[in-house]
């Protein structure tokens, strides 16, 4: 299956121009395919785009193939992955914050404890905003307006159970109002959301906060706050802790090898990540697209995500999506 | 006219020898790939963008606009030729074309497709280069209700339209509907319908669905119906260009195809299909010749391929004015802009007016090099359907199959198409039409997440729908276009009474 598969995407490569390598072994030598366990266009798959082109400009890979199973939160690709990439060197995936969510609310045959994770990458702040014409001027007035009448108080941000829905959650319960009743509309990405916060259809819209730097820098749209615990350089809205709102909720990304990968294996792979996102390349790429680094190394980022994992349960069960 | 100053620079711009090549590359790899099923616009893109990273912005973004235009252009082809819609858009193309291809008229309808595309293409980029920060601020304004009246209209049209008789299509939509349901609903995140499948998740894919009814469907209602005759290839009638008459019964549909297309395409949620939707029944009203739907009516090919083509030079007026992605191409070709560090949105043209009005210049050049590169392959595809039939019709599956795994690698994806296929077989066998299953599938979702918007922005009150001029006037255009038949029936019949 898995070699009909990649035997097919290879010939469509080749149909599109594209570039095509043979097999080998050593860490320079990597030849790994990247799962973006999305369409083109989306998150994952930018990201996992964006390291192809790094790890091979600098060398850490000598072939970088992407690609894409898109479905269901990313959890469609995850089972695809842990069940094809099980002690593969040369097989990844990329995920986020919202695959965590995915896993919940899907009731997922996998989730991340299925996979061998190599890297946290980058971390996203999320953005609250109102429309111009909003009476709210900071997000005290937001918070207020919360607390008078939460089922008013409109929202419109990305899919049901993704970090948008959950930072709404967040806000509403720090305002004193009961999560479950957040009246969240969800849209099917950043795009519609801000046709409906431009139209003046809702009260606030969260966001990546990228997807709508454009809008808020032409003052259409009046961000609140951020979701990210330091303030940004660039960045004019102060974090929602700098505001008295204990709240923080990073939009991260991170890197994932396949199930009983052998130490030699992942060692090597940790290396080449590492490696990659220490050059400069990656530096400038990570300032050309708007992306924060939130680089950690696996370790670390196993136990992150076995925290987050708990937290992001615990916010889904109080808005109702989650038991 | 400051903007007709620009668009010049613009023209300067765009036809730098270097950025035409980029222009020429660009319809060469989109028109390949719209033939191509399986591998679309945004997949080419998106595997384009690390390789011209390297370029300059220009000549990318331009390279990319001419992928984007190539790729609606050889969406057509397929659908006519092989009954095998190659994206959503074209499923609407494929119930004409492919009836007037296989009555040996294949080469005036890819022929009426392509200029349709060129004169659509023509006029929508001229739209979107005089009247799209206008057209944004009034397509913003459309709120979930205005949506949601949108697609009643499409619904009681479009199952009104098709099928012998009314019933039959309402039938047909109904399943399409049920198709609609499942997998993860979009506003509450939980899950419906999917059985577990993991795949099913987020829902049944369109393509999946329109190649497995339309191409599988038909192969195998050709296999049981020729089975022990003989058969002969197609031959082709007449000319393989337009005749007089043809132009005669084209342009009108164009031009009808044109208007629908380009403001739908221009709305957030608007989407190719609906104006392709709304243009044939457009087209079957207004026909001199109804009766010639669903046997190859040209204006069938016409109207919607224009609407289609309009409705892509549409999308970008809220890429470039709002940065707003409103298909999966225009999100890549969102990423191809940040990755040079242009942030596409209201400040866009103020900023980098050079390459926005580059860009738009170079639509225009990619559209004629497309009608250039597209009119001489007519002949050549025409002469596909001179293969005897079961050569042809296993090509299809072949091609079908491949298609569908090269989308979505599962075997699960494998065997849906399969069992559309037979059901596509079953629904011609007993006389349902199939185009309003396609048609439920993509407007149920739409209409179902629009009509919840509006009501959990208004909290559970329904009259939301009317309070609004909009969406109160779409409804009531949907209840009249509803009632209106029967209406009209019997009031014959008291008339007749009276007699």
């Amino acid at each position: 299956m898995t070699f009909f598969r990649s035997r097919l995407a290879a010939a469509w490569l080749v149909a599109a121009g594209a570039t095509l390598a043979a097999p080998a072994t050593m860490a320079q030598d990597l030849e790994l395919s990247i799962i973006a366990p999305a369409g083109a266009g989306g998150g994952w798959d930018s990201a996992a785009r964006a390291l192809q082109e790094v790890m091979m400009s600098t060398g850490n890979a000598r072939s970088v193939q992407v690609i894409n199973v898109p479905g269901a939160g990313g959890t469609v690709g995850l089972a695809q992955f842990v069940q094809g990439a099980a002690s593969s060197p040369n097989q990844m995936l990329v995920g986020g914050i919202t695959m965590v969510g995915a896993i919940i609310t899907n009731k997922a045959p996998y989730d991340l404890t299925a996979v061998t994770p190599i890297a946290r990458l980058t971390g996203d702040p999320l953005v609250i905003v109102v429309p111009a014409s909003s009476p709210y001027q900071t997000m005290a007035d937001l918070m207020e307006g919360i607390k008078s009448d939460v089922e008013r108080t409109i929202w419109a941000g990305g899919s049901a159970g993704g970090a948008d829905h959950m930072l709404s959650a967040l806000v509403t319960q720090a305002a004193g109002q009961d999560p479950a009743k957040v009246n969240y509309v969800a849209y099917s990405g950043g795009g519609e959301a801000l046709a409906a916060m431009l139209g003046g259809q809702v009260t606030a819209g969260i966001s990546g906060y990228g997807e709508w730097q454009g809008q808020i820098e032409s003052g259409d749209l009046r961000a609140l706050a951020i979701s990210y615990p330091e303030p940004i350089e660039g960045i004019e809205a102060q974090p929602l802790k700098a505001q008295g709102i204990d709240i923080e909720l990073v939009n991260w990304r991170g890197i994932f090898a396949g199930p009983d990968l052998a130490e030699a294996d992942k060692a090597a792979l940790e290396q080449a990540i590492a490696q990659t996102v220490q050059s400069p390349e990656w530096k400038e790429l990570l300032a050309a697209r708007g992306w924060s680094d939130y680089y950690a190394p696996s370790d670390e980022f196993t136990a992150f995500i076995a925290s987050e994992s708990e937290r992001v349960k615990s916010i889904l069960t109080s808005i109702g999506l989650a038991e | 006219m400051e903007s007709l100053a620009f668009l010049m620079q613009g023209f300067g711009t765009a036809l730098d020898p270097m950025n035409l090549a980029f222009a020429a590359i660009g319809v060469l790899l989109g028109t390949a790939v719209g033939v191509l099923p399986g591998i679309g616009p945004a997949l080419t893109v998106a595997l384009l963008l690390p390789i011209t990273f390297k370029l300059d912005p220009g000549g990318s973004l331009i390279m990319f606009a001419g992928i984007y235009y190539g790729g609606m252009y050889g969406g057509s082809t397929t659908a006519i030729l092989l009954n095998t819609p190659g994206e959503s858009a074209s499923v609407v193309t494929a119930l004409e074309g492919n009836q007037m291809a296989r009555r040996g008229r294949g080469g005036p309808a890819l022929a009426t497709a392509a200029i349709g595309s060129f004169v659509a293409t023509l006029i929508a980029t001229a739209g979107l280069a005089f009247f799209a920060p206008m057209l944004v601020k009034v397509a913003i304004q459309f709120g979930p209700w205005d949506y949601f009246g949108l697609m009643l209209i499409a619904f009681v049209t479009v199952s009104a339209t098709f099928g012998s008789s009314p019933l039959r299509g309402l039938t047909s939509l109904g399943l399409g509907l049920w198709l609609g349901l499942v997998g993860i609903d979009q506003l509450t995140g939980q899950t419906r319908l999917a059985f577990g499948v993991p795949n099913l998740l987020d829902g049944i894919e369109v393509t999946t669905l329109a190649v497995g009814l339309f191409a599988l469907g038909e192969a195998l209602h050709v296999a049981s119906r020729h089975l022990f005759s003989d058969e002969k290839p197609i031959a082709i009638k007449g000319s393989v260009w337009m005749s007089r008459e043809d132009w005669k019964r084209s342009w009108k549909p164009w031009l009808r195809g044109t208007a629908i297309g380009f403001p739908i395409g221009a709305l957030p949620a608007g989407g190719a299909e609906i104006p392709t939707f709304l243009s044939y029944t457009t087209e079957r009203k207004l026909a001199a010749k109804p009766e010639e739907f669903g046997q190859g009516a040209i204006e069938g090919v016409a109207g919607p391929e224009s609407a289609n083509n309009a409705s892509a030079a549409g999308t970008l007026v809220p890429l470039l004015t709002l940065g707003l992605p409103t298909s999966a191409t225009a999100a890549v070709m969102l990423a191809g802009f940040q990755q040079y560090n242009l942030q596409p949105g209201p400040l866009l043209f103020v900023q980098h007016p050079d390459l926005v009005w580059g860009l738009v210049a170079s639509l225009f050049i990619a559209n004629v090099m497309l009608l250039i590169l597209n009119l001489p392959l007519v002949g050549l595809w025409v002469r596909l359907l001179k293969i005897p039939l079961p050569w042809l019709y296993a090509g299809i599956l072949v091609f079908a199959c491949m298609g569908t795994i090269a989308a979505n690698p599962s075997v699960v994806e494998l065997m849906m198409l399969v069992a559309f296929g037979v059901l596509g077989f079953l629904m011609r066998r007993y006389d349902y039409p199939i185009a309003p299953v396609v048609v439920g599938l993509i407007l149920g979702p739409m209409a179902d997440s629009a009509l919840r918007r509006s009501l959990q922005m208004s909290l559970g009150d329904p009259m939301i729908l009317l309070q609004h001029p909009g969406s109160a006037i779409m409804i009531a255009i949907a209840a009249i276009a509803l009632v209106a038949p029967f209406a009209f029936k019997g009031l014959a019949r008291f008339r007749q009474d009276e007699d």
